[in-house]
């Protein structure tokens, strides 16, 4: 363990708790402003990345597929919303999790029919191939520096959103009190149908942007998606902000336990048993920071007042 | 104690001829004739998925106890499904083969992991309760998954089943049925019994209203808890079994899809009643194997199905089969 491999460590965090967060915030607004379980939030993450996948070979042009991928995400997300999810949110949140549940078994089934039960990769796009020279003796991959941009962009352009427009003054009203933002007049069904889409879009840009750096296959939303729930309650329901912290600190989190992990263990056991534990204490940890959080602050670190119980 | 009024929430007909009652023991005894008609639907097939079957409907009747009477959901059920089946395959490892030391010590363990996590998760309430429960079970799954002198991720293959005074009950097709049988048997009757006693009321007046309870002088998180740690222990036993008729044990019992498994098996039999988990149960294990035998995708059926059940039917399928009632 030197510093170059922790600073990789450090900067591969980041990039998972961008993607993360990506997932989080269209799931964390969805969970807040409507008080909706939506378990098949992985599976937009997945299509995101399929699309992409099938426009990148249709086009051979990863921008262009990216683009198509977002419009076709966000139409999908929004058919869903129509034709589904629109008649759960009154209802109570185990119905909406059977629902969506059921929704999960569809589409990585569909997934698995249409592109076969192998995994897929996409190429990373040519002019984002390289690596820069960020230290004497660290070499990082410019892809996901530009991911780790891309995202950070994301948070902000967020952020101005709900901070300072009218639609994010709805949907904290929303978060925070939905049933007295209806009764002053809003068209609420209209705001839970933007906060859907975009949701649906983030997560699937999420899972675009991911493509080149994981494989493509069926069901990879499913244990981000768990991922990305922990990082909503740590952060609080409802709060872009809480969910921005709540990614890099879970993303940065696991991906060093992964490596810390074993180094520690083999402090305390012998180098076999230490292979064997530390990978699972690693992925034990970001659990038990949700639960240490919880214990400690049952609301998550940011709790938007009042909103989804 | 004694002297506290006990809230009345009893919407259940009682008597001899309790309508549920007679549907449950219908089922029941259906069930018991399984091994005579298995020659006709499909033989030893038939009666291994029967068993599995009756083994999810105990799960699912435990986690009807804290999620339908006491509105808890619990998104970490399978846990408990993975340490009765770990205790059961580490104890036959370890040279202990009498079936009821074993099941002694999946009570015991399963109960005191229910305490202690328990104790934690009922700090929090709603979905902060769905994800805590979650992340325990999260927590076990790794920690199986490092057990490398136990299979690790691979799971472990068991060569023994536990005895019975001597006798290997559990090796033959029919006896491991009846006993599961029994077992179901008993559970069903004993969930019923516990959720329309005092404490039963107590535990379903706090779901309904916890803070008027609170003030009637309960102590709504004791009840809680304590409908939580008999939950995890009949939840350990449907474990026990699971590794007795797989004589295999894996990690994967306890991962989250089960444990949303066993909640659509409530769910969709509908909450909190009697039968409910019991009928969702069988109908989410039969209804999986048929599809799967139309198509390889069933997946593609099974889902939409679900969709189509929670938009269209509230109540599960007890509701269903009250609202045809009602309206037939």
């Amino acid at each position: 363990m030197n510093s170059t491999i922790l600073l990789i460590q450090l900067l591969n965090g980041v990039q998972f708790g961008v993607l993360l967060f990506l997932i989080a915030a269209g799931l964390t607004l969805v969970f807040g402003v409507m008080g909706f379980i939506n378990l098949a939030h992985g599976v937009q993450y997945m299509i995101g990345a399929y699309l992409t996948f099938m426009y990148y070979s249709w086009t051979n042009h990863f921008l262009a597929a990216l683009a198509l991928g977002l419009v076709t995400a966000l139409v999908l997300g929004l058919l869903l919303e129509e034709l589904i999810f629109r008649h759960l949110y009154t209802r109570d949140h185990l119905d909406q999790v059977l629902a969506t549940f059921g929704i999960i078994l569809f589409v990585n089934e569909l997934v698995k029919v249409i592109w076969g039960p192998g995994t897929l990769t996409l190429p990373t796009p040519e002019i984002l191939s390289g690596s820069i020279q960020l230290t004497e003796n660290l070499k990082y991959p410019v892809y996901r520096l530009a991911l780790i941009a891309i995202g950070l962009f994301v948070a902000l352009c967020l952020y101005v959103i709900v901070t300072k427009t009218r639609v994010g003054m709805l949907i904290r009203a929303g978060a925070s009190d939905s049933e007295t933002v209806n009764a002053l007049g809003v068209n609420i069904s209209r705001l839970f149908m933007i906060v859907f889409g975009f949701g649906a879009m983030l997560a699937g840009l999420a899972g675009a942007l991911a493509a080149p750096i994981f494989t493509i296959e069926p069901g990879m939303g499913d244990n981000l998606l768990i991922v990305a729930f922990v990082v909503i309650i740590i952060g609080g329901i409802g709060s872009i902000r809480g969910a921005f912290i709540a990614a890099l600190l879970v993303g940065v989190l696991d991906t060093l336990g992964r490596t810390i992990a074993t180094d520690a263990m083999g402090l305390i056991f012998d180098a076999s048993a230490a292979n064997q534990i530390g990978p699972s204490i690693a992925s034990m940890l970001i659990y038990l920071f949700m639960a240490t959080i919880l214990f400690f602050k049952p609301q998550g670190l940011f709790p938007a007042q009042g909103g989804a119980r | 104690m004694s002297e506290l009024p006990v809230p009345d929430l009893a919407p259940v007909n009682r008597g001899p001829l309790d309508r549920s009652l007679m549907i449950g023991l219908i089922v029941l005894g259906l069930l018991a004739i399984m091994p005579l008609l298995s020659p006709i639907l499909g033989g030893d097939y038939m009666l291994s998925l029967v068993i599995k079957a009756m083994i999810f409907a105990i799960a699912a009747i435990s986690l009807d106890l804290v999620l339908g009477y006491g509105g808890m959901v619990s998104f970490g059920h399978a846990v408990f499904l993975g340490i009765g089946a770990y205790v059961t395959g580490i104890a036959l490892q370890e040279g202990v083969y009498g079936a009821f030391p074993i099941l002694a010590l999946v009570l015991l363990i399963s109960g005191a992991f229910a305490l202690i996590t328990g104790a934690i998760s009922l700090r929090t309430t709603g979905v902060y309760f769905i994800m805590i429960t979650l992340a325990f079970a999260q927590m076990v799954y790794f920690s199986l998954t490092s057990l490398s002198y136990y299979g690790g991720d691979d799971g472990l293959t068991l060569w023994d089943t536990p005895e019975v005074f001597g006798m290997y009950l559990f090796q033959t097709g029919s006896g491991l049925f009846y006993s599961t049988l029994v077992l179901l048997a008993l559970i069903w009757f004993f969930v019923w019994r516990l959720a329309m006693s005092r404490f039963g009321r107590v535990l379903r007046a706090a779901k309904q209203n916890p803070t008027r309870v609170g003030s009637l002088g309960y102590n709504v998180f004791v009840y809680r808890l304590i409908a939580y740690v008999i939950s995890g222990m009949l939840a350990g036993v449907a474990g026990f079994l699971l590794a007795c008729q797989a004589e295999f044990i894996s990690p994967s019992t306890t991962s989250w899809q089960i444990s949303g498994h066993l909640i659509i098996m409530v769910v969709l039999g509908g909450l909190a009643t009697r039968n409910g988990p019991l009928l969702g149960a069988l109908f989410v294990v039969l209804i999986e194997e048929i599809l799967s035998q139309i198509t390889h995708d069933w997946r593609l059926i099974f889902g939409p199905l679900l969709v189509l059940i929670v938009l269209f039917s509230k109540g599960g399928l007890a509701g269903l089969l009250k609202n045809k009632r009602a309206t037939g």
